[in-house]
């Protein structure tokens, strides 16, 4: 058979490109070796390091347990593989399969893979974002600076933004004992991700770890002083603060820049693909030689009524591209898809707080076990009457029954009788997350034309 | 469904050498009910998805009178230690006890009993010198886990003889009651004398620490001020210690007798863990595959109807779960039967899994590694006297009574 035959070439010695030279970009390239692939693969990385971890950047990193540079991935195989760290990607050439590199070389592949992640979204006036104390927290060398000046005790520290990560760092500071102002837009940390109910958790966290939370603020302005240093911050309800140090934690944005004109589905939201991490491209058509994992990924997910889904988890970006590496070296019919339940950790404040699903999809939450009040909790989410997510609170070990119902779309509020059931969960209330209709990204793609001779999909970057 | 009659042939002294095949039929439907009542499950993903389903109860409260399983090994004038409790209660006492025993708060507690253990090990084998046999169980198994919790607890040595008798009553109440009416009353007599006599001991202890306060556990149990929640009360206090003292005692014994005589059936492992001492670390995670010291896991209550496997468990029903089926169900584990050292991917249920997790897991591991690496380095040429060897009666904590194994000399 002449595809199988080809198939066998492309595993003997076929060109793989990998551009991401990260935590889905290294996996990916393990589980390649693993499968038998013994041709060439080019791992290309923007950042000069090899591949490390970043969770423990906003955690360990900045509490100065753990040195930036002590952050490696663990091997889990020898990949063999031809490195080049340092150059970023510049451009892709569907049709030639050639990526071309910042340095001006470019390197040619049979299979493609796009691991390029995302980075922080910087703060929007480039001057203000200039002025020395204000930083961001994506990489080593970003958490590197951030460790040094908090080391040296600055006499407050502003983050803006209560996500995962501005949480993190504002729980790092107090555990550093800095004085710290957190700001948030919403009107409770992590409401965005978790809903104001939970959210209203974090806050009494914060507030009793003595954080100075304002929440349903925005900062407007960061002032500095005649030497560039940030000394000011300026809020949206007329308040200021005095900070020699800003995080900068407004969320991330994907790196799909130097996708632009590629013709791949390629925008701020992402890089399209189906389940089989094959990207497609604007058309809505699969590229069979691209493939998409990780961070940048935007994939669609049948449980959740094939919505597509970007997420920016650490388990998510592993099992994609396991799947990614399997899909790209296999027969069509040995494709197997990433049907990966979104799951997400993290720590702050002593608390380990663990969620799975889509929490911001739910409209009611039940707390099912444990007392929000005491800050340990399982928590499960409802969208119209089945469970779609969960969170936990210090009771991480319910979790997995909860995937399973949440696989299973089982009923909510959930019908039964479980140990720990207290009196405040057994009536589901709103979760409170914002009004989903006012839309947070401009549309990508548009359909014109009016008869399907002449229909054309039209890609508008937002 | 059908309910089966193999429940009895498991509890069946008998069967207590092999009981694999009887778990081989029963995992041919992985949730069945047995005539005497209680529902079995026996197959490794329906166990696992049931150690963490919220509908299982382990409150001993909760469980239907007749479905206990003895008068068990618990003080009944003392509040139930925390594995027969469900959340809050559980968590609590368990968080209270981690704080004392393991990471964070107390990081270095049983890695810091390195050396004393080996220490313990090595003194126990100098005393096999000039013996051509021993009995591995009461000269080795038996006395050094109990030594070990002594230290780990702070009992003074002076005290440890008096300790280990009290224990061994104690313990005793594990196994199932035999012999007349009479005998059996004053069997149980003597393990409630016992138990009072060794809550009044610990009592004293509690207080001696409170006022003077060493670098132990209880000491660190009677001064914890329990962060933001409520401290141990004392009789709190002594039911756990109770039960970490039983628990920590009655499974490492099997845990080293078990390991001994697998390895001495599989005399090319052994020669291998002579030369790669190495090897221990996978080995012990093997055995606590193959041969798990805790077989059964019964005196679980469902709080409501749960499906699974096809099957309903209505509420109400006596659980048991066989861990030591699902560690041979071949659904999980490739060539589940045969004992593979160095086996990859070994999530076994050997200290069960979900909330009720063993919280002695490292210290057991650190018991078992150094134990069986040292015996089979300073044993020469160990060989079993009698295979299969003579079984406790006890079906869930299965062990050998007895391990005679006969040996050339002793290794410096
Ligand atoms: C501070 C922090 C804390 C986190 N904590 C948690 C947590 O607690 N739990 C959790 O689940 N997740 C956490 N995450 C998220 C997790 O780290 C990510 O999901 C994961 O790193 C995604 O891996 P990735 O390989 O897809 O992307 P990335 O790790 O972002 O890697 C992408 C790589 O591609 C490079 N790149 C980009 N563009 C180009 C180009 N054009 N050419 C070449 N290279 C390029 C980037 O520089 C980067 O090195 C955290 C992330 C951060 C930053």
């Amino acid at each position: 058979m002449a595809v199988d035959g080809s198939l066998e070439r492309l595993r003997r010695e076929g060109r793989i490109v990998v551009v991401g030279a990260s935590l889905a970009g290294l996996r990916a390239a393990e589980t390649l070796r693993e499968e038998g692939f013994t041709g060439t693969l080019t791992m290309i990385g923007d950042e000069p390091y090899e591949p490390y971890d970043r969770p423990p950047l906003s955690k360990q990193v900045l509490l100065g347990r753990v040195p930036a540079d002590h952050t490696a991935l663990p091997r889990r195989r020898a990949i063999e593989a031809q490195w080049r760290l340092g150059v970023a990607a510049t451009g892709l050439d569907l049709s030639a399969k050639r990526v071309a590199l910042a340095d001006g070389t470019s390197v040619e592949y049979d299979r493609l893979l796009i691991a390029t992640g995302v980075r922080s979204r910087p703060w929007p006036n480039e001057l203000e974002a200039g002025l020395d104390g204000v930083f961001v927290l994506r990489t080593r060398d970003d958490a590197t600076r951030l460790r040094h000046r908090l080391k040296a005790g600055p006499s407050r520290v502003l983050v803006i933004g209560a996500g995962f990560t501005g949480s993190e760092i504002a729980s790092v500071c107090r555990e550093r004992d800095l004085p710290v102002t957190v700001a948030e837009r919403g009107p409770t940390p992590l409401s965005g991700a978790l809903g104001s109910v939970i959210g209203d958790v974090a806050a009494q966290l914060h507030h009793q770890h003595g954080v100075d939370l304002r929440c349903g603020v925005m900062v407007t302005g960061l002032e500095g002083d005649g030497a560039g240093r940030l000394r000011r911050a300026h809020f949206s309800d007329g308040g200021t603060v005095d900070a020699e140090v800003a995080v900068v934690a407004l969320g991330a944005t994907r790196n799909t820049e130097w996708l632009a004109g590629s013709g791949l589905a390629a925008g701020p939201r992402g890089i399209a693909c189906d389940a089989g991490c094959r990207a497609f491209d604007v058309r809505g058509i699969v590229a069979d030689d691209v493939f998409v994992a990780g961070d940048v990924a935007r994939s669609p997910h049948p449980l959740f009524g094939y919505q597509f889904l970007s997420l920016e988890h650490w388990g998510n970006a592993v099992a994609q591209a396991a799947v990614a590496a399997h899909n790209m070296i296999c027969r069509g019919e040995e494709r197997r898809p990433h049907l990966w339940t979104p799951y997400f950790w993290s720590a702050q404040f002593g608390v380990n707080i663990k969620s799975v699903g889509v929490p911001n999809m739910a409209d009611q939450i039940i707390v099912s076990q444990g007392s929000l009040g005491e800050h340990r909790f399982t928590a499960a989410y409802g969208y119209q009457g089945r469970v779609i997510a969960a969170v936990t609170f210090d009771q991480a070990k319910w979790l997995e029954f909860h995937q399973r119902q949440i696989e299973q779309a089982a009923p909510f509020p959930p019908p039964f009788t479980t140990v720990d059931r207290r009196a405040e969960g057994m009536r589901p209330v709103p979760a409170g997350f914002p009004d989903p209709s006012v839309p947070t990204h401009g549309p990508q793609v548009t359909v014109s034309g009016h008869s399907p001779t002449d229909q054309r999909v039209t890609f508008t970057p937002a | 469904m059908t309910s089966v009659a193999l429940l009895g042939q498991i509890l069946d002294h008998a069967n207590r050498a092999d009981p694999y095949p009887l778990y081989a039929e029963l995992r041919r439907t992985p949730v069945v009910r047995d005539e005497s009542g209680p529902y079995l499950v026996s197959t490794y993903w329906e166990i696992h998805s049931l150690l963490r389903d919220p509908r299982v109860s382990s409150d001993i409260r909760n469980l239907a009178p007749e479905a206990k399983t003895g008068p068990g090994t618990e003080d009944p004038d003392l509040p139930p230690s925390f594995i027969r409790l469900d959340p809050p209660d559980h968590d609590r006492l368990r968080r209270l006890i981690m704080r004392t025993y393991g990471p964070p708060h107390s990081p270095r507690r049983v890695y810091g009993l390195h050396g004393e253990i080996s220490g313990i090990v090595s003194g126990l084998i100098d005393r096999f010198q000039g013996r051509g046999q021993i009995d591995l169980v009461d000269d080795f198994s038996y006395p050094f886990p109990v030594t070990v919790i002594c230290r780990l607890l702070g009992v003074p040595q002076e005290d440890e003889q008096r300790f280990h008798g009290w224990a061994d009553t104690v313990a005793t109440a594990i196994e199932p009651p035999v012999g007349t009416p009479e005998e059996q009353e004053a069997h149980w007599r003597s393990i409630r004398e016992a138990h009072h006599q060794l809550a009044g001991y610990l009592s004293g202890l509690i207080e001696q620490r409170r006022r003077a306060p060493r670098e132990d556990m209880i000491s660190a149990l009677a001064t914890d001020r329990g962060a933001d929640e409520n401290p141990m009360s004392l009789p709190e206090m002594l039911s756990n210690l109770t039960l970490l003292l039983i628990a920590g005692h009655e499974t490492t014994v099997n845990l080293i007798t078990n390991g001994m005589l697998t390895l001495l059936r599989h005399p090319d492992t052994l020669k291998q863990l002579r030369t790669d001492p190495d090897l221990v670390i996978p080995l012990v995670e093997e055995l606590l595959r193959f041969e798990p010291p805790v077989q059964l896991l019964p005196e679980r209550t469902t709080l409501d109807d749960i499906e699974i496997a096809g099957t309903t468990i209505p509420q109400g029903a006596s659980l048991w779960l066989v861990p030591a089926s699902g560690n041979r169900d071949p659904q999980r584990f490739p060539e589940p039967d045969r004992f593979i050292p160095d086996r990859p991917d070994n999530q076994h249920f050997g200290f069960g899994s979900g909330i009720h997790n063993c919280i002695g897991s490292p210290l057991a591991r650190l018991e078992a590694q150094t134990a069986l690496a040292e015996l089979v380095r300073r044993l020469d040429n160990p060989r079993l006297v009698e295979d299969p060897p003579p079984y406790r009666h006890n079906a869930a904590l299965r062990g050998p009574q007895h391990l005679p194994i006969a040996f050339d000399g002793l290794s410096r």
